[in-house]
């Protein structure tokens, strides 16, 4: 008997975790999902269909490591635009990206696809972290 | 009976013209008929409207007109270095074309400005450089306005105004022209599959039996 409800106890922790997941899954295909119509609407233009940017003009979105560093900044990048030079592949730009008029939703949800495509690979970036990241940008 | 072989001579001719102009591509823009009296007989030939000359300024701060293209097939195209809309398309397909005939000496690409006042022709290079291009092949001209936007009704285009929010719009469209100065083509520059098209019809330009070239 005893042994019957240490199954059964266990069999609902695993179903909870295994639900906790897949919730998680879920969210994240719905910013995945969402974010790639986004891409190809406001970004794909400048940043091309894989992310590989256009020569020395435009930045690729393929540098895991400058995007991983840069976690933050992307949302400031996004809703304020960037002037100035940046480093990325080792390659300096010295462009200028025009400020988008995407909502923070929008934002997220555009940068949970960049950052989980073209070999990229950070996960979800929700609406939460975005709001955090706008108070920080100057 | 002789009428019949009458009739299939024409057919038979009819249809080896026609496989033959598959290959081939029409010329585009007015034209009109003019009549002419050679050696006592009239004789009716169609004019095809053509490119007239202009002058522009390029990114080495070279003097382009039309005398520069003269037995060149050329692909023409309007633009400006701060556009963010468009023009990165346009030019990332634009470079496939770069590649394919960038060691032909008898081939160009112009794209025209059409912010003239920012793209200057320092501003005109340093786009160049940035876009990986060098040499001869590929000029960005800058001139004034008016000439501009004149050439651009030559080429089909419509090319206009800033609008109110303040920005230019301008057709996409890269245009095909032969060692004639007829137009030849008309193509979507954000469209990879017409570029590629494009490409496919700059090789059969190429072909062509040499005319005479206009002066
Ligand atoms: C008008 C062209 C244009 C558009 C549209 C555009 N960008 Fe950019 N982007 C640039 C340029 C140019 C830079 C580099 C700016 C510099 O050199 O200072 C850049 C830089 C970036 C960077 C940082 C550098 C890098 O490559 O990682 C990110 C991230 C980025 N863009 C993401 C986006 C996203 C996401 C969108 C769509 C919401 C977008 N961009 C839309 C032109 C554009």
């Amino acid at each position: 008997m005893r042994s019957l409800i240490t199954i059964i106890i266990g069999l609902i922790l695993i179903a909870l975790t295994f639900s906790c997941q897949s919730d998680e899954q879920i969210e994240f295909n719905r910013y995945y999902s969402a974010g790639t119509a986004i891409y190809q609407a406001h970004c794909e233009n400048c940043h091309g269909e894989k992310g590989e940017g256009l020569q020395s003009l435009i930045p690729p979105l393929t540098d895991s490591t400058y995007l991983k560093n840069n976690r933050t900044l992307l949302t400031c990048y996004l809703k304020n635009g960037i002037k100035g030079s940046l480093t990325v592949h080792g390659r300096g730009f010295e462009g200028e990206m025009p400020a988008s008029d995407l909502s923070p939703i929008e934002i997220a949800k555009v940068l949970t696809y960049v950052t989980n495509s073209f070999g990229n690979k950070m996960g979800l970036i929700n609406l939460q972290e975005v709001q955090n990241s706008i108070e920080k940008c100057k | 009976m002789k009428n019949l072989i009458g009739a299939l001579i024409i057919i038979v001719l009819y249809s080896s013209c026609k496989s033959k102009d598959q290959a081939k591509l029409p010329i585009l823009g007015e034209r009109e008929p003019v009549t002419k009296t050679i050696d006592g007989k009239t004789v009716t030939d169609t004019v095809y409207s053509t490119i007239p000359d202009f002058k522009f300024v390029n990114q080495y701060a070279d003097t382009i007109t039309g005398k520069s293209l003269n037995g060149k097939i050329y692909v023409a195209d309007f633009f400006f270095t701060t556009c963010p809309s468009i023009c990165p398309i346009m030019h990332r397909n634009m470079l496939n074309v770069y590649k394919e005939f960038k060691n032909d000496d008898n081939f160009r690409i112009i794209s025209h400005s059409i912010d003239p006042k920012y793209d200057t022709v320092p501003v005109l290079k340093k786009y160049a450089d940035k876009l990986g291009i060098s040499g001869n092949t590929w000029w960005l001209l800058n001139g004034t306005k008016d000439q501009t936007y004149q050439i651009a009704k030559n080429y089909l285009v419509s090319v206009q105004e800033k609008n109110p929010q303040g920005e230019y719009i301008h057709d996409g469209y890269f245009i095909l022209v032969d060692k004639q100065k007829h137009l030849r083509g008309t193509y979507d520059g954000t469209d990879p599959e017409q570029v590629t098209k494009l490409i496919a019809d700059i090789k059969i330009l190429k072909a062509e039996p040499v005319m005479t070239v206009a002066k």
